[in-house]
């Protein structure tokens, strides 16, 4: 790893205005971070520490919802009575990747900052567009096992690795930052960038600007919802399904579908969510609505086994709302 | 947390090629309090809590097995909660007047000459083969026993997820947590 500099800020002002005098980048848990810059993958000058902001409390917001400081560690995080009751997905997504002591010290922000975990990306030997635009994207044609189905580009088909990024686009989140241009809020779900023609653009921040708070909306069907995954030795997505669904007397009146492991970004199924609304909570229209995301997929022969699996995950992830709801 | 690509150098850059490189550090000195003794310590800014550890504190205790957070064999705990040391700075760490993080090692379980519950149990059954992860699995069984987590196999097999044993001796490590916790609630 570079030597770097290092500076403790006390408020989110002055990590901002840190940030306009080094070429650095802020940290917080630091366990997604310092793993791509002992490889070099990113390289700073100095890291601003700030987890001395208070940004570290879940609170009730008066509309309703919650607002979540961006330094809540993953663990407290899953493990919080209301988002457990209100919004599981969250709690599901959380205890179902990484590892315990991981969980004990990555926060909210950085989980939904990490980098991408393709292993071209991860290793300087190998071309990137992601890290050097133009040097080529060796997975196209390589080893892709890992790499998404949906929403990748001639340039870059790396998956997005945020697992709790999954379950914040399903329950309609809202980002909330601060930076050199003051406050801003924007759908969690503009928060990624697809790679299209700039795979090396992975979010909509700009630099020196920092996510403060996530916010939940307040909606009492978003408690009917569950999480189906496959992994691969405990540790990366392979496919992950989240969904939650408004059912009355048998009948599908909302709906929500996200993916993990087989996209660019965190992925709303909406052409699922699409064919399951106002339709009958049945095995037949779970089927026909996983099929509606499924023929949109883009396999390698290294990944093809996706299509089958995800649709399978996406009925189970239905199947189990409808089971849970009977209890 | 901000957005990375426009300020991350590509490979090769080095930081001379920085608008402002005078910020890196070559050394400085910080305090930890580690295993309820306050240690003054020299450490670059990147310097992980690992590396101090080990190698500037010589508390060789706490492994560094692939210094990537994958394999837990460098877990130790801080205020009480279970870490990887290699992922994280030991800067990060410092203790700045009465406030700061306690860090415990492997060095900091045992009372004088009186093994920790935990520790007996793995002794008792057998619970390693070549020993490297040995003192991670221990850190991370009692942080496990604090998180409510180790009263039956299977949530300590999933609890114990952080901490891989390349020897595969897991039957006799979980049988070990699973009578250490015993032991360690009997105590309290």
């Amino acid at each position: 790893m570079d030597n770097i500099g290092y500076f403790r800020a006390d408020s989110v002002q002055q990590a901002i205005t840190l940030t306009q005098h080094h070429r650095s980048t802020f940290i917080s848990g630091g366990t997604s971070l310092l793993d791509v810059m002992k490889d070099y993958v990113e390289r700073h000058d100095a890291l601003i520490d700030i987890n001395h902001t208070d940004l570290d409390e879940i609170q009730d917001l008066p509309q309703g919802g919650l607002r979540i400081g961006t330094l809540v560690r993953n663990a407290p995080m899953a493990m919080d009575e209301r988002i457990q009751s209100r919004y599981p997905a969250i709690s599901q997504s959380i205890l179902m990747a990484a590892l315990p002591q991981i969980r004990n010290k990555a926060t909210l922000g950085g989980n939904v900052m990490q980098r991408t975990r393709c292993s071209y990306f991860r290793d300087t030997a190998f071309a990137c567009n992601r890290r050097q635009p133009g040097s080529g994207c060796p997975a196209i044609t390589g080893l892709s096992r890992g790499h998404a189905l949906l929403g990748g580009s001639t340039q870059c088909i790396a998956s997005h690795a945020s697992s709790l990024s999954v379950a914040l686009v399903l329950y309609d989140a809202q980002v909330i930052t601060q930076g050199p241009q003051g406050q801003r809020q924007f759908p969690f779900s503009d928060l990624h960038s697809q790679p299209g023609d700039t795979p090396q653009v992975e979010n909509n921040l700009q630099p020196g600007e920092m996510i403060t708070h996530i916010e939940l909306p307040d909606v009492p069907w978003f408690a009917h919802a569950s999480h189906a995954k496959v992994r691969d030795r405990f540790l990366y997505s392979n496919v992950q399904v989240v969904a939650a669904l408004d059912v009355q007397q048998g009948h599908i009146r909302n709906a929500r579908v996200a993916l993990g492991g087989v996209a660019t970004v965190p992925w709303r199924a909406r052409q699922t969510e699409m064919a399951l609304i106002d339709q009958p909570a049945s095995e037949q229209t779970f089927d026909h609505a996983a099929q509606a995301t499924v023929d949109l997929m883009q396999p390698t022969d290294d990944n093809r086994f996706k299509l089958e699996l995800t649709k399978r995950l996406i009925k189970k992830a239905l199947n189990d709302i409808v089971e849970n709801a009977d209890d | 947390m901000n957005a990375q690509p426009q300020s991350h150098p590509s490979p090769g850059q080095t930081a001379s090629d920085a608008a402002d490189a005078s910020e890196v550090v070559t050394a400085k000195a910080i305090t930890l309090n580690v295993n309820g003794k306050k240690l003054d310590v020299m450490v670059e800014p990147r310097t992980t809590l690992l590396d101090a550890l080990r190698e500037r504190l010589h508390l060789t205790g706490t492994k560094k097995g692939c210094d990537h957070g994958q394999c837990g064999c460098c877990t130790v705990h801080v205020n009480g909660e279970r870490i990887m040391s290699c992922l994280t700075l030991a800067v990060m760490h410092a203790t700045e007047n009465e406030e700061g993080d306690q860090i415990t090692t492997i060095e900091g379980l045992a009372k004088e000459d009186e093994l920790h519950p935990m520790q007996a149990a793995f002794v008792k059954h057998d619970g390693f083969q070549c020993g490297y992860c040995t003192s991670g699995q221990i850190m991370s069984a009692v942080a496990l026993v604090g998180e409510g987590m180790a009263d039956n196999l299977d949530n300590i097999r999933m609890g114990m997820t952080g901490n891989l044993c390349r020897c595969s001796a897991y039957p006799n490590i979980t049988s070990a947590i699973l009578e250490g916790a015993g032991n360690m609630q009997e105590d309290n």
